[in-house]
Formats: C-alpha cells, structure tokens, sequence
C-alpha cells in the first residue's frame, strides 16, 4: 500500500502549526489507524481522543481535508495515492492539544435539559409503547455525541452564540423527549427560550455531516419549529394556553 | 500534601463510568450520600457503549415459560457450574427490574406487537431474552444512564485515570489519580470506593476491547490487598472481524446468529454440528431442520449448534482454521445473508450493515461475513461479597466485569448488561450504607501520595530509550501467542519470562512531550496495570490444570470435577503474588436441582 503524507496540527491554545510526517499503510487502514502508527513510531505525545474504532462511541471527531469527520471511520483509500491528507482539530471548541478540544460545552447544555417526566402506567403497572410509535425517536437515540454537528453548525462555529444555543445535538434530544410517548413535560418554551431554536435557520450543515446518518433537520429540528410555532403564533392555540393556564407542567 | 495538587472528598467515590459505575453512582445519590465518578475517558464513551446484542432478563414477554430459575441455570450451566451461585440468583432475579428501570428512564426497547420490550435470542439462553435495540444495546442504555446520572446532583471526573488507591492502615481511604487534559494530579479522599473499570482485553493483540480496557481496577485492588479469582478465565468471542488487518477484532454481534445467522467453514459446511459437546446434547439440535425451526417454536425443538456458549465456538472456530478448512484471512464464515431478508438483517442488525460496508466493503445482505475469535471479556475479577459486592478489604467495592463469580469460566451473552446493572445498584448502596456508617476521620497514610507521584512522573526524568507503545505491543503479541484460548503448561512459562523482561523494560520507558493530554505517558502508565494482570492470567492459567470455559489446556483437555469444586485465587504478598485455591461457596439443594435439570 503507498505511503501518505498526513498534514497534522500540533499545539495547543498558545498557538501550533500544521507539521508534515511520512506514513506508509496498509489495506483496510482508516485515518486514526495511521496516527496510531505516528504515535507509535515517529511522535510518541501527538495528542488524539479515541475509543472504539468502530464509529460506536463518537470520540475520534476531527477536520479531515476540511470535512468534518470521525477518524475511525475514514478510510485511507477514500483518497488518491500519494495526496496530503490534512487532519485538524473541531474549529468550533477550545483547543486542549493537537487534535483534542475542549467539548465541555456539550456537557454543560446537556445539564440544561429537563429530564423525563414519566405518565402513570397502564392498570398493570406496566408501560405499553407501539414500534411505530418509537421508530422516529430511536433514530435520535442513535446519536453517538461526537458532536460534529455541533462542530459544523454555524450558529455555534461562526456567530459564537454559545450562550443562548443548544446546537443541533440538543434539538435531537429535545426532539427525542418532545415526542417520547412517556414523557408527560410540556418542552416547548424551553426549546424556544433557552435552547433557543429560533436561531437555526435550516442551513442543514449538521445532518450533513452525522455519522449516524441521523435526519437531524427534517426529522428533529423542522418538527419542533413547527410545535413551537403552532403553540406560540397560533392564535387560538395562545389564548386556549392563556385560558388554561397551560396544559403540560413547565419544563424547567 | 505536596503543592499542586487538586483534592476533592466524596463520601462514595467510583472509579468507571461505564454501565455498573453509571448504576452505582446514581445509587449511591439516592441515598444522599455525596458521589464522585471517575471516568477515565469521556463521560458516555465508556466501553458499554460498545454493546451490542442485548441485556439478558427474564422479562417472559415473548416466551412466558421464562423466569428467573431459567436464567439462573442457564447462566450457572454457562459457566460450567463454577459461579458464584448466590450472584447468579441474584443477577437472574433482579434483571427484570434493572431493565424495566431504565425503561422509567427513557430508554426505547425495540417492541413486541403488543407493545412490550421485544426480546432476542442468544447462545446459551433456553428462551429469547435479550431486552434490545437493534443491535446497539449499548449505546441505549450508557446514554439512558448518563442522562439519568446528570440531574443526580453526581460530580463527575471526566478523562481522570486513577493509577494508585489509598489507604489508612487495612481500609481504603481514597485514590490518587492524573488529568488527561492537564496532566495535574488529583487526590481523592472517600469513605468507600466503587471498582467499576471494567477488563483487561488490552492485553491482547486481536481484541475487541478499546485503549481503556488495561485491567486498571483489578490492579489497584489486587495492589490494595484485596483477592482476585478466575483470573484463567477470558473470554475470546467467537466473532471478530479479521479482515482487513486494522478492523481485526472489532466485534460482530451474537445477534447476527441470535437473528438467523449461521456459521459455516470453507466447504460451506455448518460445522457446528459436529462440536456439540456432551454436557449440552440434551439441549441442542443435532440436524439442520430441526436448527432452523427452533427460531420460531422452541417448545418442540431444540437449540442450534450456532448459538452454544461462547467458549464452545470459539474452540470450534478455531478445530476448523487448523484443519485447513478456514476462510480466506484466517476465520469462517457467518452468513445471514442467504437466511434472513436485506430488509429484516437492516432493521435488526443495523450497525452490523454500517460497520461491513464501510470498513470491509461486505454487503452483509449479500454475502458473508469473515469472522474469528476476538478477546472480549474477563470472567475473573475482584472477589466479592454477592449480597454487598465488597471486596475482602474494608471500604472496597467492585462491580461489573472488574468484580469476579457470576460468570463463573464462561459467560452468557447478554449477561454482562445486566450484571452492570443488577451489581452496579448494588455496589452504589451498600458503598453508601458503608459510607454513611464509618466512624472517625478520613486520613490517608503519609507519604503514599508522594511516592505515587514520583513513580507517575519517571518517565519524563528517565535516561532510558524504551518506547511505551512498542512494550504495550510485546506484551500483547505474548499473551495472543501464549497466553490465548488454546494453552499448554511450557508455553504459559514462557509468556510469563517474556513478562518478567517486560516488566525489567518498562522500568527504562521515557516519554517525549509534556504532560497535557500526552498520550506516550498514558500508554507509559497504563502498563503497570496492564503488566500486572498479564501476569495474573498467565500465573492462574498454570495453576488450573483442567479446561473448562474460556480456560482451555491442551495438555489437560477434559475437566476435572475435583477443578470443578474451587476457585484459583490470587494474592498480593511481599510485593509478589501468590496463588491458593478456595473451595467455591456451597449451593443449596434446591438451586442444585434446578442447574441439573436437562431440560
């Protein structure tokens, strides 16, 4: 198999530079298997956060030749032999080392969402659930939190709306509990104030980039815009809310 | 306490964050006690999230002959009678609940018609009892727990590795622990501590275990003075990928031959008809048709060959490689392709289709997979108390697959989700009862801390040109060529004078860099653990002269019942280890009965 040159970034918050080295391969060999091979022979501290290699557990995220990308799943003969392959950390966090950031935005929003409020179950104590009616949100549940999607979505990459902005990440698992058949909590200003969807504008760089192919526009984002729409623009649907005194418990 | 450091006390610290560590910290909250959860990586990329066919529970939705007697005997025949027989009940009773709770929890099962968790078949099983999601069990449960975990008011510790615990005369007091990210030193001080860490798959070449699994928490429990037993008992999963070399060992599901899937070798043979063993012929089929029928009506058919236990096809696997009929790249082949329709194996065994396709070019719905034992999981660990899960020293806790017994020489597919979640409940309360009953001050003995630290930093200091990565890779090519699923007394000698050089050269590993988020110094680090459950293995190996379960000597082939009735239990003494066998605890007649019911 031929030899590649990798472009890596070394360094950290103070500053770095993108550092050749000269890498022979094997079949079969993804990107993160030829910065094992660095590490292990050429540069002992390159810094790189991994687990699975098997695209299981989203730790390997990176900027392959621009493109927002799990290394473990990057195969090396996705690209023409002899060609400089670059591989940077997500521009979006704050940089630790080399190619590892800093993702505890991530944790921090995480924190913010209200979890499950469960309904009583049925007369036998038990809680009946249809496939059909669970098919959607397990697509959600099939988020590894790699956070590329975080990485790519520009509201959170360009405009540095951290603050006041779940990400893409988060609409899924707001999405996930908006339409969980167990969940008895009424999300939808919480979606709209502190998640604050109205922010997305559907550009849908992040279903792009989902390693899990997961619909994060069409099938998460679009449907809580239009529940919050229906709940806040439509007028018949704000006085009833204002008559009731809202129907579900608030979120938070 | 030198300068530097961060200290942080806890009345319950709990080193993993896997599944059993998850369940023990949000445990252990619910009883008011104040929590730290240690992750060496990343919380929610623990090795969990690897899982994939199913967690094993008698729930009796689609096979209401189920329960938990069946499981028990499945789980206690499984492991070829050696478990602990009060974690087996135990685990088979409390399952059910573990998984309606993360049901409460958010978690989605895939669905029976009538809207119940559906439920799957696997080896060893008698009915189809893996609670699942497709074939991402895993993922569903580390992140149900995660999100549970978060509003428990836990502190978490993420990319934090604990290399040392500390102690106050016998009883551990804490543990002291390094930052990846910065590389600072951490000192946690805590009334009880909870082992949740997992195995130590690292210590193989073809494994399907990540850089974590580096047998940390049996190290530092084995270190603190506490007993290990079955450490001769690893567990090589029949199914890895083996082709193309840098996926080898990467894990394909029981579920695929759970869903259908069958084994065959190079003449399309399905050879597993021809290694159905004695103690399990009452049970399995012995004919093709009747296999296949069993998927559908069990009450009138037996168990195919496909789905015995895990140590039974991977010594198959391995009869047929050597007799020359293996695939191209050195395994067999598994097929659901010609068994199963493309959309039913795309449903059912979804990251099975993504993993294939995108990392070997197979179209799992088209053609069949290579496959070959993979190292995957280790039955033996910390010795425990079943009821408490403590170790044999005050303050020690361990759970999971660190923790060792249910699982006796093999375990049950399936078995290990539930055992994090059945004993990780279990270790988080009673680390909280213990904690909230211990008397008088918490005081680490002088000088541990400084000692620890001097040993972590060595490796910056030292003259010596020994390279991290390349001892990791000695140590695990010895222990695949000697120390692997088929075993002789010379060769198990030999790895263990390969390991005593490698311990000679660990001791001269220098690393380049500085210590934020240096990966040479991790790998450096995680050797001493890695080095000492090597050994363990290989010395336990040596003592038990018999095969039985993921144990097997060549010079000893058969099992021994007079084997049958102890433990190998190790030791640490006078900086050595030393090696004893204990009688396993007696089984009280009713349970005897049911393990030897046939069917």
């Amino acid at each position: 198999m031929p030899a590649f040159t990798m472009r890596v970034f070394r360094g950290d918050a103070a500053g770095g530079a993108f550092r050749d080295y000269r890498v022979e391969t094997e079949p079969g060999m993804v990107v993160l298997d030829v910065l094992h091979r660095l590490q292990a022979t050429q540069t002992g501290d390159l810094a790189v956060r991994w687990n699975c290699k098997a695209g299981k557990c989203g730790s390997c995220s990176a900027e392959i030749n621009g493109l927002p990308r799990l290394m473990c799943m990057t195969r090396m003969n996705l690209f023409a032999d002899g060609e400089t392959i670059t591989v940077a950390p997500m521009r979006t966090f704050p940089l630790v080392r080399d190619l590892v950031t800093d993702v505890s935005y991530n944790y921090e929003k995480a924190k913010t969402i209200a979890p499950l409020r469960l309904r009583p179950p049925e007369p036998d104590g038990s809680y009946r659930m249809m496939q059909e009616d669970i098919d959607r949100i397990q697509e959600f549940h099939k988020c590894i939190e790699c956070f590329l999607c975080q990485d790519v979505c520009h509201v959170i990459r360009d405009h540095d709306a951290k603050h006041a902005f779940a990400g893409p990440r988060f609409f899924i698992k707001l999405a996930s509990l908006e339409m969980h058949p167990l969940d008895t909590r009424d999300r939808i200003d919480a979606i709209r104030r502190e998640a604050g969807i109205g922010l997305c504008n559907i550009t849908k760089c992040c279903t792009e980039v989902c390693p899990e192919h997961i619909h994060i526009t069409d099938n998460g984002i679009i449907p809580l815009k239009e529940r919050m729409v229906d709940e806040f623009l439509d007028p018949v649907v704000w006085l009833l809310r204002k008559l009731r005194g809202g129907g579900k418990a608030p979120a938070s | 306490m030198a300068a530097g450091y961060e200290t942080h006390e806890h009345d319950v610290i709990i080193v993993g964050a896997g599944g059993a560590g998850l369940r023990a910290a949000i445990e252990a909250a619910a009883q008011g006690v104040s929590v730290g959860l240690i992750c060496k990586s990343l919380l929610g990329k623990a090795h969990t999230v690897m899982a994939e066919g199913g967690i094993a529970a008698a729930l009796g939705n689609v096979w209401p002959e189920d329960n938990w007697r069946v499981h028990f005997r499945d789980t206690m025949r499984g492991g070829k009678l050696l478990n602990n027989w009060r974690m087996a009940q135990l685990h088979a009773q409390e399952a059910p609940d573990r998984v309606l709770e993360l049901e409460r929890w958010g978690a989605l099962f895939d669905r029976t018609r009538d809207g119940r968790i559906l439920q799957r078949d696997f080896g060893g099983h008698r009915y189809a009892r893996l609670a699942h999601v497709g074939d991402r069990t895993g993922l569903e449960m580390i992140r149900t727990l995660q999100y549970h975990a978060i509003h428990q008011g836990i502190d978490v510790y993420m990319e934090t590795t604990v290399v040392e615990l500390l102690k106050d005369g016998d009883r551990v007091c804490g543990a002291f622990a390094y930052r990846r990210d910065r590389g600072d030193f951490v000192v946690f001080k805590a009334k009880a501590v909870v082992l949740a860490t997992g195995g130590i798959g690292k210590a193989w070449t073809v494994t399907s275990n990540s850089w974590e699994y580096t047998g940390d928490g049996h190290s530092l429990a084995l270190w603190a003075g506490a007993d290990l037993i079955d450490m001769e008992f690893v567990q090589f999963h029949p199914t890895g990928m083996v082709w193309p070399p840098s996926v080898r060992g990467i894990l394909v599901t029981e579920g695929v031959r759970g869903d259908g899937g069958t084994l065959r070798n190079n003449r399309g043979e399905r050879f597993m008809f021809r290694y159905i063993p004695e103690y399990f012929k009452a049970e399995t089929a012995d004919n093709e048709l009747e296999a296949d029928r069993w998927y559908a009506d069990k009450s009138n058919n037996r168990r195919t060959p496909d789905l015995l236990p895990r140590d039974e096809v991977a010594r198959a696997i391995v009869a047929e490689v050597k007799a020359g009929r293996g695939s191209p790249h050195g395994g067999v082949f598994l097929d659901i392709s010609t068994r199963r329709p493309a959309d039913y194996i795309k449903k059912r065994l979804p990251s099975m289709y993504h993993q294939f396709k995108e990392l070997a070019d197979v179209d799992i719905t088209k053609e069949p997979m290579e496959v070959g034992p993979t190292c995957h999981y280790v039955m033996g660990g910390v010795r425990v108390d079943a009821d408490t899960t403590a170790s044999t020293v005050p303050g020690l806790f361990a759970a999971g697959e660190v923790a060792g017994g249910l699982h006796g020489s093999n375990r049950l597919g399936g078995n290990s989700l539930s055992d994090l979640l059945v004993f990780g409940r279990r270790a988080g309360l009673h680390a909280a009862l213990y904690a909230k009953d211990f008397g008088g001050q918490l005081r680490v003995e002088p000088g541990q801390t400084e000692s620890v630290a001097r040993e972590v930093l060595e490796p910056f200091a030292r003259g010596g040109g020994e390279n991290p990565y390349a001892i990791q890779h000695e140590l695990q090519e010895t222990m695949q060529q000697l120390v692997g699923i088929v075993r002789t007394e010379a060769e198990l000698r030999e790895a263990l004078t390969k390991l005593e050089l490698l311990k000679e050269r660990a001791k001269r590993v220098r690393v380049e860099g500085g210590r934020v988020y240096n990966p040479g110094w991790h790998t450096a680090l995680d050797l001493r653990p890695l080095l000492s459950v090597a050994e363990c293995s290989a010395l336990a190996a040596i003592e038990r002269k018999e095969s039985r379960g993921g144990h097997t000597r060549d010079d000893y082939p058969t099992a021994d019942p007079e084997w049958g009735k102890v433990n190998v239990v190790l030791r640490r003494k006078d900086g050595g280890v030393t090696i004893g066998r204990e009688p396993l605890p007696e089984m009280p007649r009713e349970l005897r009965e049911l393990v030897a019911e046939t069917h």
